[in-house]
This record gives C-alpha cells, sequence and structure tokens, in this order.
C-alpha cells in the first residue's frame, strides 16, 4: 500500500529525474573514454573537482553558466592530465586513474580549504532555477516531473543523443569507436591515435566534471567533503551495465535514480524496522549485481586497457 | 617524443629516478604552500620537524605508519599478480569489525594467544571480503576494480549500521562507538609514555614474511609469474585460479590486520574514523616502494611522515594539511612515470 503510494507521488517521479543528471553525465564521459579504450578510474575525483570549482566560482560572484564551462575545463584538463600518463607515456590506466582521483579530490579539498578557513557550516549559494518549458510545462503530470527542472537535466537528456549520433553516425565517432577496438587500424587510416584519444578522455573528462558541478549548483548549493560519496563507482559500473551504449547508458541512470529516490522515500516509511544504513548500501550492491548480471554479454572494448605504442605490436 | 627501450638500466638510475620524482612533487606542492602565502623553507621546516624533530614526533610517524605498511602491503602483493585490489579500505573495515567481535570479551585468552588470534581473525575477514569480488572475477569476469572500490562503501555502511545500533556501547556517553578490546589484546606500548605499539613491530614482521614468500616460495613465484604474463604462465602449467585466489587471501588478509593493528595498538575500541583513508593511501604506498615488499617498510614511513609533518605545519602556519594528500598524489603520479624513463629512454626526434 505505502509502496504503492510512493510511485503514484510526483515528487517521487521528479526526484527521479534529477538525481539520474548526475549519473548520465558521468556515465556518458566514462563511456566516450572507454570507447576510445582509455578506462578512466580519475571519474571519482575529477567529478570532486567539478562540484567544488563550479560551486567556488558562483560563491564567488561568477555567473551560473561560466561556473559550468569553468568545471567542464577544469574537468579536461584533469582528462589532459589522464591522456599524457595513460596514452603518451603508456603508464597502467588503473594505477594513473586512482592517482588522478586522489590528486584532483585531495586538490580541490585544499582549495576549498585555503580559499574559506573559518567556515564550520558550509556557505550556500545561489543554485539554478528550475526552468519551467513553456508549453510543455503545462501537461498535466508529465509536465512537473519532466518540464521543470534544473536547465543541466535538460542539458544531460539532451547529451544522450547527441553523443549517440556523434558515436555512431560520424567519422569522428568511427574513428573513436575504433581506437577503441583496433587502433592499428585508425593509425593505417593517418589517424593520431594518441591525439584522438586524448581528446576523447577530455570530452569524457569534461563531462564528468559538470555531473559533479550539477551536485553544487543545482541541488545542493553548498559544496562538502566527500560529497560525490562514490557515485563515480557507479557510473562505471553503469558503463559496463550499458554495454557501452549511450541509450542504454540513460536507461541505467533512470533506472539507479528511482532505486536511489525510491531508497529515500521508502527508508521514511520502514525506518523501524529495516536500519537506514542498508537502504544506503542499496546503490552500492546494486551497482555490484548489475555488473553480474551483465558480465556474460560484456563485450569491452578490445583495445581497453592497451597501450598504443608506435610501430609495436 | 619517442622512448625506446634501454639495453642496459645503470644501477643508479633505479634510485635517482624516483627519488627525482619524489623532489619533483614537493617542488609543485611548494608552488600551493607559495599561493596560500606562506613561506616555503620555514613550512618545509616545520613539515620536517613535525615528521622527525622529537621523540614524539618519531614514535608518532612510526605509529601512523604500521597500518600504512600493512595497506602498503596489500597493495603491491595484489598489484604483483596485476589483481587490481582497489578495496584495501574495506577489508581494514572487516578487519576491525572481526576483531571487535572476538576480541571484547567473546573468547578470553592469555596475551600471546589473544593478540594472534585477533590478527588471525581480522585477515581472514579481510581476505574472505576480497574473496567476493576475485571469485566474481575469475568466474563470471566481473571486473574486480570497481567492485571492490563499491564494496568499501558497503562494509563502511554496516559498521556504520554496528556501531550506531547492536554493537554501540552504552558506557561511551552517546557516541558511535564499540565496546574496548579486552586488555588481553590489547597491543602494548613500544616506548614508554608514547602511542608507538607493538603493532609496528607486528607490520616489520609481515613485510620481512611477504617478501620472504614472494621471494622464494613456490606460490610467491606463481603470483609474479601470473602478474607477468598469465597466458605464459598457464602454458607453463601453472594454476592461474589458484594461485589468484591466493594473492586474493594474502592481499584481503594483510589490509585486515591493519584493521587489527589501528584497533589493538591505537584507538581500543572501534570509531568510523578508525582510517583516515589508510586502505587508499596504500596504494601510493605500494606504487612509491615499486612494489617490493621491504621496500614498502620505507615509503610507508615516508608518506606517514608527510602526513605528520602536514598536521604540525598546518598548525603552525595554517595551510591546509590536506596537502600531505596533494603531495601523496603527486609523489604517485610522478614515481609511476619516472619508472618508465629507467626502462625506456626519450629520445626527441
Amino acid at each position: 500500500m505505502e509502496l504503492l503510494d510512493i510511485f503514484i507521488t510526483l515528487g517521487f517521479w521528479g526526484a527521479l529525474v534529477r538525481m539520474a543528471t548526475p549519473l548520465i553525465f558521468g556515465t556518458l564521459g566514462e563511456l566516450i573514454c572507454e570507447r576510445a579504450g582509455v578506462l578512466n578510474l580519475g571519474i571519482e575525483g575529477i567529478m570532486t573537482m567539478g562540484a567544488m570549482v563550479a560551486w567556488m566560482w558562483v560563491y564567488q560572484g561568477g555567473d551560473l553558466w561560466t561556473a559550468v564551462l569553468v568545471a567542464a575545463a577544469c574537468g579536461a584538463l584533469f582528462g589532459l592530465l589522464h591522456a599524457v600518463f595513460s596514452v603518451y607515456l603508456g603508464l597502467s590506466q588503473h594505477v594513473t586513474g586512482i592517482g588522478i582521483t586522489l590528486l584532483a579530490a585531495s586538490l580541490s579539498y585544499f582549495v576549498f580549504r585555503m580559499l574559506l578557513p573559518d567556515v564550520t557550516t558550509p556557505p550556500k549559494i545561489e543554485p539554478f532555477k528550475p526552468f519551467a518549458i513553456p508549453g510543455l510545462s503545462e501537461i498535466p503530470y508529465i509536465g512537473e516531473v519532466l518540464f521543470t527542472q534544473s536547465p543541466l537535466t535538460y542539458l544531460a537528456f539532451i547529451l544522450v543523443p547527441i553523443v549517440g549520433y556523434g558515436l555512431y553516425r560520424t567519422p569522428l565517432g568511427l574513428a573513436v569507436r575504433m581506437v577503441g577496438e583496433n587502433p592499428m587500424a585508425v593509425e593505417a587510416q593517418g589517424i593520431d591515435v594518441h591525439r584522438l584519444r586524448t581528446c576523447a578522455v577530455m570530452l569524457g573528462s569534461a563531462f564528468m566534471a559538470v555531473g559533479g558541478a550539477f551536485l553544487t549548483i543545482s541541488v545542493f548549493d553548498a559544496f562538502y567533503i566527500g560529497m560525490i560519496n562514490g557515485r563515480g563507482w557507479i557510473c562505471i559500473a553503469l558503463v559496463i551495465f550499458a554495454s557501452w551504449r549511450p541509450g542504454k547508458a540513460l536507461a541505467g541512470a533512470l533506472l539507479f535514480a528511482a532505486f536511489e529516490a525510491l531508497q529515500i522515500r521508502v527508508q521514511q516509511a520502514s525506518s523501524a524496522v529495516i536500519p537506514y544504513q542498508f537502504f544506503l548500501m542499496m546503490p552500492y550492491i546494486l551497482s555490484i549485481l548489475a555488473m553480474i548480471v551483465m558480465s556474460r554479454r560484456a563485450a569491452y572494448p578490445k583495445a581497453l586497457l592497451v597501450p598504443f605504442r608506435k610501430g609495436e605490436r | 617524443m619517442r622512448l625506446e627501450p634501454r639495453a642496459h638500466v645503470p644501477f643508479w638510475l633505479n634510485i635517482t629516478a624516483p627519488l627525482g620524482a619524489v623532489v619533483l612533487a614537493f617542488a609543485f606542492c611548494a608552488l600551493l604552500i607559495l599561493w596560500a602565502g606562506a613561506p616555503i623553507i620555514p613550512a618545509y621546516t616545520a613539515l620536517v620537524k613535525g615528521a622527525f624533530g622529537s621523540t614524539f614526533a618519531l614514535t608518532e610517524t612510526l605509529t601512523r605508519a604500521a597500518p600504512l605498511i600493512f595497506t602498503g602491503l596489500a597493495a603491491a602483493v595484489a598489484f604483483r599478480a596485476k589483481l587490481w585490489n582497489i578495496g584495501g579500505e574495506g577489508q581494514l573495515y572487516a578487519g576491525a569489525l572481526a576483531a571487535t567481535y572476538f576480541g571484547t570479551g567473546l573468547v578470553t585468552l592469555p596475551p600471546y594467544l589473544m593478540i594472534p588470534l585477533l590478527f588471525l581473525v581480522g585477515a581472514v575477514a579481510g581476505g574472505l571480503l576480497l574473496l567476493v569480488p576475485v571469485i566474481l572475477k575469475l568466474k563470471l569476469r566481473v571486473d574486480e576494480v570497481v567492485t571492490t572500490l563499491l564494496l568499501n562503501f558497503v562494509v563502511l555502511l554496516f559498521a556504520n549500521y554496528l556501531l550506531f545500533g547492536p554493537w554501540k556501547d552504552p558506557l561511551a556517553m552517546g557516541w558511535p562507538q564499540a565496546a574496548p578490546i579486552i586488555d588481553e589484546g590489547v597491543l602494548s606500548p613500544l616506548v614508554p609514555r608514547m602511542r608507538l605499539h607493538q603493532g609496528f613491530i607486528w607490520a616489520i614482521a609481515f613485510a620481512v614474511f611477504a617478501w620472504a614468500f614472494i621471494r622464494f616460495t613456490k606460490w610467491g613465484f606463481q603470483i609474479r609469474a601470473v602478474g607477468y604474463n598469465p597466458e605464459a604462465a598457464a602454458f607453463a602449467g601453472m594454476p592461474i585460479g589458484a594461485t589468484v585466489l591466493r594473492t586474493a587471501l594474502l592481499s584481503g588478509g594483510l589490509a585486515g590486520m591493519a584493521g587489527v593493528c589501528e584497533l589493538a595498538g591505537l584507538k581500543g575500541y572501534l570509531t568510523l574514523d578508525i582510517s583516515p583513508g589508510f586502505g587508499y593511501t596504500g596504494i601510493a604506498v605500494a606504487m612509491l616502494a615499486g612494489l617490493h615488499p621491504l621496500g614498502v617498510i620505507a615509503s610507508a614511513i615516508f608518506i606517514a611522515a608527510i602526513y605528520n609533518g602536514a598536521d604540525a605545519m598546518s598548525r603552525a602556519m595554517s595551510i591546509s594539511n590536506y596537502l600531505a594528500d596533494v603531495l601523496t598524489a603527486t609523489a604517485l603520479l610522478l614515481v609511476l612515470a619516472s619508472v618508465l624513463f629507467v626502462r625506456f629512454r626519450p629520445r626527441l626526434r
């Protein structure tokens, strides 16, 4: 009975769409990197960096949309750093990624603490307001859920078909997919493998940073330590769950957001019976289960994790 | 720029290259100190003094190094076999949970049995926790990096549940902490009036054990072989699955013992802040040591010194102690790159 009540409230569906947004950005970003053959474990740190930079930009008096751009640029910068190590130098993508996560997260916390040394409660900013799309938002039920959201949420949903089109219908997308499957074939076409992979990692990292920025300048209004809380790792699991396809990534992100939105509401309804910590575990356990379910069909990009060195086979 | 393999690696390069990388990491953080508006030389002097400047500072550094030796060994052993165990943090808490379960009154033995028992149950808990993702990897080819990372959050939430629920010590004035470890299980101090405890000796002993195990035993040889070239190892008739499982038990066990070390040596009772990310820092420790178990001792002391020194520096001149994390992460990346330049010679075209 109570479960049914949750599903018919509009608040639940609105929260679902909102919570899916950072997952969509992060999953698309990771997907682009992995399609080009680079596992980007820097995602957790890059999302933290995006969250901090965007928040700080607005806090210092900057404009919200410029903050998104600045976060994306910072993300791309860390993507470049990742690419220098993992693509140009061909070092272990696992260790590089962990290193980038540690570096980006600790730099974010350091800069945050240095710029705001004496605050105990994180100060708030004026975040993105929900933007009601004229006309569409008037549709009963659907309008409130889908068309009265933060502008960044619209951006996330629009990016899914754009990334899909880019990957499957453009020569550049073909090259990106090919460099993740068979870099030597790309080389034979006269395309610079290293440059292509670097661009893909930078673009993907920019997406991740915007996902982080969404949390601070659209949802929580504040930045605090440890706020990404494993969302980046969940995105990596979602990429596998989505079989490296943007459309399925959207479906996966929505499914996960549904569990997250449901979890909060069930938790309130049944806190006496089941301790809340078990609800908080759900996204992580579900991510593991999703990977187990998809494991038989997981078709990893063939050159994922394999560095490319010219003239070496 | 082109990289060509060196036919002969000069011995001195093996040492100077990582050292140079560490110096570069310090230089990068000097820029951050400048940006924070503090003078560089006094800041780094405060850091060194805070790490080694007195008996107290030195023992504190070694105290902090003990769990880092364990987690560093856990990462080093696993990475040797190309098993990407990033779940050291979760395994550490699993070890601490098991030691709390057995060490708070369930069993009472004389200390010479009680302490080994606590390390044993901690190691078993950590090892079993890592076994789950590793079996998934072997049977279903589920990527262990993501599963071990995600399990960290699950274990921490489970500990959170126990400490706010059934295990909460009613005598703790409402703080979320478990009952204290019984006296028989407490690791005794090594230096009078200081916090440095027996756990440091245990850590050194296990580093030597891990080195000997990998260097001299058949199983250790198989771990290295599987890491270098699994196809060749399989072709030579080595049991790949069994080797990876053994590596997992060893690696998870070492990380679990880090939890026991902190619990029975330093805190005395389980809290949620028993580890400030020792599991993740262990990866940096292992990489700085070049995945060599004996090198882990030195690099753990070095990184512990950075953390304790940065704490002292931040007290002295208002620079956030997150600088220690930045320094460690920078050193990790630069040392990773420096190893490449030992093996390859960069040639400008």
